[in-house]
């Protein structure tokens, strides 16, 4: 690739051609501000609408301002990111942007994470003068289960949408409506709970502002904690104890497991719990079920299909549902682990405890929004009452006057606390699909795995494929995370399977579950959902046991209550079904 | 219509179709053009003025005088000498003949149009028009 | 074949047949064919002529007669003197403005004498929907010359020819055209932008109704040119006679081998799509345009890339205007340097201008560059309406700048404008008298375009609705001087800023008037007046010493704000009034005055 000179502020950045003045300012260590501009590396998300204006540089020679997250640099380019004229120009734009903005920042789910906020700091707005008394554009607002819209706090940036239609593919949000009403929304203005929307929150996870955001449900849980009639448990996800610590100031990839559990418990919760464990029973459930599809299909059964496609990611299941409902029978019935561990709670644990059901309480700490879905689907009824993202217990433990840098290391309650290594993978991309592998391994041969680390289904990749040997059977296995991925890999299943693949793994977040809607919001760093990620197979590689059907706790489970995997008690409690969505 | 599969076709078919607006090309080049005027009141048509007008518009296209434009008039007050025809070449003033049959036509395209001396019969005219 | 001798055109444009020229092109073919005429006199419905001020018009041929406001009832009587008879009927013949008298012969009608009709040359001509007429007209023989020649030096006679694009932003067409020629591609595509938005521009309507088959003879040339064997008429679904002539004139094309598979035998197939657009401003931005057609959202993007190399399905595109289009067969026909010796030195050919607002001829006009302001305002448009004093012409619609009586001698181009703080724009070209506020046109513009904004990026769609807001102010009397200061800096920026032409040129309406009639600006926030007594806000009455007392006024006063003795001047209470001008209507001494 050809290289040019460019010279911003006095600097020579010596750039590809084709870059823009935006990264050959960063290449000089310039720091142009930026507001809709967004590149999550590595995923196909670059939100390069050059709306917002914040950007703008002058350029020489050229009339106007020019937009430095999208105006190409040329060689012998002379670029000046400070003077009178652009800071006076940004100071503008931005006071505009203000003055068609909510003023209540107190009262914000954002605040303290609005990169608008930030803005007006670092231009030390002090008055808005224009549009002062202007009017405001206002809309509806739009309550869900998982996601709330607050349009009046839009600033056109686009990124929602961006990740919508281009990482997620499922085109729910687009921009309607011109000039000054002009705002992000779902055709005809609907509620985006009666779109094709599959709750995935990734457009929360980019939304610059306080205009999306997850339906907050803290003030129930601490109501519920109050209640003495009642016993409150709690079940964490593998991906929140990677991220948690973000939340209070620790670097990125920091395993805080110890401290979250010591924080539940400070907090009032009778147990503290953790999904993983409900993870290794998945794996008991969906390892089973590929094996006893694979033989199926091996002795001719024509009504058997392959392959099999994970199961535990809740706005994955919207989105088949939504997209493919004339092939139901593909992914696995199986629950996703939040819901596997909530039937067991209220079953299981709850007879074992000899606790009343409806005086018990699940609540679940989850890195993602659609589980808030999920758990209010029909077909699950009370087993999940309340789920918090890893963002609200973040603020649930501030709440309650906990300094969590100095907690002491505390352990999961037995008997939903124990784990092996395979559940806590469940929380990135490609975990499932090796947990699975662990197990169907042994299962299949009859033999001990010695190396547990299926490195070929590990990484960051949008699509990896990898075959592996299960003894005689040689497995093609499909990793995708990105609903455009999964498109893809659907499309080609539709088309035939012409690859063969016998199992695929889908995650709708970019990066899986440690790239949640709910985990702190990490505001365009793509090194954090790695960082997160390593943080994972850290734990993983420390744990004694790293194989689901080694967990002593899952195993008493089956012993004394399902007796075995696939059983009809399994399916009735840890399988479900699905149903064919017709939405706009 | 078949296609035209050529750029002697397309050629071919201007020629034939150019005629049709003719008349209109002339309009919008009327002082480049001389513009023989019947007389079409009811005293010129009882005189036979239509054949004349005729006569001259199959003259011109038959001689392939282009840069002859027919047209009519209301009566110019000369009853007693139907058909009258105006003639008037570009630059110059117009002339009246008058009792134009069609022999008189002929002599007034060969000699006045299209040899320039001036044939007799002429009508004095003794008005100015109003929208010169 | 009949042998006509007499052709009757009967202007066929959209404020024509509203007002019902449709019904005199029957009315009139059914009087011929009732005196046994039918093969004599052929009566033709055209394009649109231009002088709509007067519309319906009929045109008799070849003596170049011109009706004007013709009434199907006056049929019978054209018909009965002027056809049979060969009188001219007087009371429709056009008036001479000053000497009131009737003008038979529309060469000696000043509204067409000083135009030259290169891109509406065959409107008002030809019936648009006979193929052969274009034919007749030297039709398609542009790109059958085109055909002979190779695409570098078809681009190099557009080049030579000096042709800028006429929607507005004035680039020339021939460099445009390169551009698209030299980015190689397996598909490129050429899209005619018909999405005229300016208010009170008609030009390319009336080009598409007039003379539908120029279009598609130049899309032609211009995919011959860049190499596309597609192309794609964007127009607004609100035009529908353009398109159904359009419609008309792509079939007949195709029927007589002139546009699809291998075009008058050679090895060039090119053919044509209709998309329509819903009538958004902003789609008339190429970038905006090209998004439609694809069915997303129309919006601009940034340009770089440039249709040319990105375009329609990431394809090179290129993409002209209407009247753009429009110059290219007469290019060809008579030559670059013929073309190139129109004009001015930057500015060559004509250019279509909409004459509209307080001129007494409303209409289509076409003009050589570098006419006068002066010339098309008072020579052609016959000056301003009721003898009022001429105060400012907006040209370059919503995007442009006023103009006023110092700049009436500046020869029209491109760059005179621009340098003039307006611009060409699309052609429209409004014109204002001493009765026009001149904060209150600002205003109407950034109505307009705040309304058409489409609210991509932050100056324009929260920028031009703060400055609407303050105009607002001002005009309703709430402004204060630093209201002006406020205006002037949000304009700049807005112009520094904003994405795409349409924000960036939003600001223009308020800087030129505020430049030019600052005065009249700081009368509203100062002294709280409205020099053109317009901004019923900023307006009194006042009953004057010509009050005889009569007590007519207190009486419909609604609010009982007038005071007085019978046979004694009587007085306004200027905190009651409402302004509702009751009182003057009523006064029959004028004795109350608004000022």
């Amino acid at each position: 690739m050809a290289q040019v000179n460019v010279t911003i502020d006095g600097k020579v950045a010596h750039v590809e051609q084709g870059s823009t003045i935006l990264q050959a300012a960063q290449s000089v260590d310039i720091k142009i501000p930026t507001l809709c501009y967004l590149n999550l590396h590595d995923t196909n998300m670059e939100n390069k609408t050059a709306s917002c204006r914040i950007c703008v540089v002058e350029v020489e020679g050229r009339k106007n301002l020019a937009p430095a997250c999208a105006t190409p640099v040329m060689e012998g380019m002379v670029v000046k990111t400070n003077t009178l004229r652009v800071i006076n120009a940004r100071k503008k734009v931005l006071e505009l942007m203000l003055s068609d903005h909510p003023k209540d920042c107190m009262a914000c789910t954002k605040l303290g994470d609005c990169e608008l906020l930030q803005m007006a700091e670092r231009f030390g707005i002090r008055e808005l003068e224009v549009g002062k008394d202007g009017a405001q554009s206002t809309y509806k607002k739009d309550i869900g289960v998982a996601i709330q819209r607050d349009m009046d706090k839009c600033i056109m940036c686009r990124r929602c949408e961006t990740m919508c239609r281009q990482v997620q593919s499922v085109q729910a949000l687009s921009g309607i409506n011109r000039g000054f009403d002009a705002v992000v929304a779902p055709a005809f203005e609907v509620p985006l709970m009666e779109t094709k929307c599959v709750q995935c929150g990734q457009c929360v996870a980019v939304c610059p502002t306080g205009a999306l955001t997850e339906k907050e449900y803290t003030d129930e849980v601490v109501k519920a904690l109050m209640n003495p009639h009642q016993t409150v448990i709690v079940q964490v996800a593998p991906a929140v104890r990677a991220a948690l610590g973000e939340a209070f100031g620790m670097p990125a990839g920091m395993l805080v497991t110890g401290k979250m559990v010591a924080a539940l418990k400070q907090i009032g919760f009778d147990y503290v719990f953790d999904t993983d464990f409900a993870a290794d029973v998945t794996i008991m459930e969906e390892g089973h079920e590929l094996l006893e599809r694979l033989n199926k299909v091996a002795h001719g059964e024509k009504d058997v299909k392959l392959p099999i496609l994970t199961s535990c990611c809740p706005a994955w299941v919207n989105f088949y549902e939504t997209e493919y409902g004339e092939i139901l029978d593909l992914p696995s019935t199986a629950r996703s682990p939040q819901q596997m561990f909530g039937t067991i709670a209220k079953s299981y644990f709850a007879q074992k405890m000899n606790i009343e059901k409806k005086e018990l309480v699940v609540v679940s700490v989850m890195p993602c929004i659609a589980k808030k879905y999920e758990a209010a689907r029909e077909e699950f009824g009370e087993d999940v009452d309340l789920v918090l993202t890893t963002r609200e217990l973040a603020r649930l433990i501030k709440q309650c006057n906990i300094d969590f840098e100095k907690l002491e290391e505390a352990d999961f309650d037995a008997p939903l606390g124990e784990s092996t290594g395979a559940g806590v993978i469940f929380g990135t991309t490609g975990g499932v699909m090796e947990a699975a592998l662990r197990t169907a391994y042994e299962k299949a041969t009859g033999k001990i795995l010695e190396n547990v680390d299926f490195e070929a289904v590990r990484g960051f990749e949008g699509l990896r494929t990898a075959t592996i040997s299960l003894g005689e059977t040689q497995l093609n296995v499909a990793v995708v995370h990105g609903l455009s991925h999964a498109r893809k890999i659907m499309e080609e299943i539709k088309a035939g399977n012409p690859r063969n693949f016998h199992a695929i793994e889908v995650m709708a977040c970019p990066g899986g579950c440690i790239g949640g809607a709910g985990q702190p919001y990490h505001h365009g760093d793509v090194s954090i959902l790695k960082k997160r990620q390593a943080a994972l197979y850290t734990e993983d590689q420390g744990k004694v046991l790293r194989k689901s059907h080694e967990n002593p706790f899952v195993q008493e489970v089956y012993n004394q209550y399902f007796k075995e995997p696939l059983s009809q008690k399994a399916h009735e409690l840890l399988h479900t079904h699905y149903h064919k969505k017709e939405r706009l | 219509m078949p296609k035209m599969m050529s750029l002697e076709e397309l050629q071919a078919l201007r020629e034939k179709v150019k005629a049709s607006i003719d008349l209109r090309e002339k309009g919008d080049q009327a002082e480049k053009m001389v513009i023989v005027r019947v007389a079409m009141a009811t005293c010129g048509i009882a005189a036979g003025a239509r054949e004349i007008m005729s006569y001259f518009l199959d003259e011109a296209q038959h001689r392939n005088l282009t840069n002859i434009m027919v047209t009519q008039s209301g009566c110019m007050g000369y009853c007693y000498a139907e058909p009258t025809v105006e003639v008037t070449k570009p630059g110059e003033e117009p002339i009246v003949y008058g009792y134009v049959t069609k022999e008189r036509a002929q002599e007034i395209i060969e000699k006045y149009i299209l040899g320039g001396e001036l044939v007799e019969g002429i009508i004095p005219v003794s008005h100015q028009s109003l929208d010169e | 074949m009949s042998k006509y001798m007499m052709h009757i055109l009967v202007c066929g444009g959209t404020g024509c047949l509203s007002s019902q020229s449709g019904e005199i092109v029957e009315g009139l073919k059914k009087a011929i064919e009732d005196i046994g005429m039918q093969n004599q006199v052929q009566v033709v419905k055209t394009g649109c002529f231009g002088f709509c001020e007067k519309g319906p018009i009929v045109k008799i041929l070849p003596d170049n007669t011109f009706y004007v406001q013709v009434k199907p009832e006056d049929v019978e009587e054209i018909v009965s003197e002027h056809i049979v008879k060969g009188r001219k009927v007087e009371r429709l013949l056009y008036e001479n403005p000053e000497s009131k008298t009737p003008i038979s012969d529309s060469k000696h009608m000043n509204f067409y004498k000083k135009q030259m009709r290169v891109a509406l040359r065959n409107c008002g001509f030809i019936n648009p929907e006979n193929i052969e007429e274009y034919i007749a007209r030297d039709g398609y023989g542009a790109l059958a010359k085109v055909l002979t020649l190779s695409q570098m030096e078809v681009i190099e006679e557009v080049k030579k020819s000096g042709l800028r694009g006429r929607g507005g932003g004035g680039f020339p067409t021939g460099l445009k055209w390169e551009f698209a020629y030299k980015n190689v591609a397996d598909q490129k595509y050429v899209v005619c932008n018909a999405d005229e938005g300016d208010p009170g521009a008609f030009m390319d309507r009336s080009i598409l109704e007039g003379d539908p088959h120029s279009i598609v003879e130049a899309m032609a040339i211009c995919g011959y040119a860049i190499g596309a064997t597609k192309g794609l008429v964007y127009i607004r679904a609100e035009y529908p006679l353009a398109v159904k002539r359009l419609e008309c004139a792509i079939a007949a094309a195709r029927e007589y081998g002139l546009l699809g598979e291998h075009i008058l035998g050679t090895a060039f197939s090119f053919d044509i799509e209709i998309r329509f657009g819903a009538g958004a401003f902003v789609c008339g931005e190429e970038t905006a345009l090209i998004h439609s057609m694809e069915g997303k959202r129309g919006e601009p993007t940034t340009k770089p890339p440039f249709p040319a190399a990105s375009g329609y399905w990431a394809k090179p595109t290129n993409v002209n205007n209407v009247e753009t289009f429009a110059n290219i067969p007469v290019i060809f026909l008579k030559g670059a340097e013929w073309f190139s010796k129109i004009g001015t030195e930057k500015s060559k050919g004509t250019k279509v201008f909409a004459l509209a607002g307080k001129i007494n001829n409303v209409g289509l006009i076409e003009v050589p560059m570098g006419t006068t302001l002066r010339e098309v305002i008072y020579d052609i448009g016959g000056g301003i309406k009721g003898g009022k004093q001429f105060k400012a012409v907006q040209t370059g619609g919503p995007s442009g700048g006023c103009l006023t009586e110092k700049d009436l001698d500046t020869p029209i181009d491109f760059d005179n404008l621009l340098a003039k703080g307006s611009m060409m724009g699309s052609g429209g070209m409004i014109v204002m008298d001493e009765d026009d506020c001149m904060p209150a046109v600002a205003k109407f513009y950034l109505e307009f375009t705040a309304e058409e904004s489409c609210g991509k990026c932050t100056p324009c769609r929260v920028g031009t609705k703060r400055l609407l807001e303050i105009l607002e102010k001002i005009v309703s009397g709430r402004g204060t001087p630093k209201d002006l200061d406020t205006l002037k800096e949000l304009s700049e920026v807005i112009k520094d800023t904003a994405l795409c032409g349409l924000g960036q040129t939003a600001s223009n309406p308020v800087l030129s008037t505020l430049k030019v009639f600052e005065e009249e600006y700081i009368a509203h926030v100062r002294d709280h007046k409205c020099p053109a007594k317009q901004c019923s806000a900023l307006l009194q009455y006042r009953i004057t010493e010509k009050c005889v007392g009569c007590t007519a006024c207190s009486r419909v006063c609604p609010v009982g704000a007038i005071s007085g003795t019978v046979k004694k001047q009587h007085t306004i209470d200027i905190s009651k009034c409402i302004k509702c001008g009751a009182c003057e209507s009523k006064c029959r001494f004028n004795a109350i005055v608004k000022e």
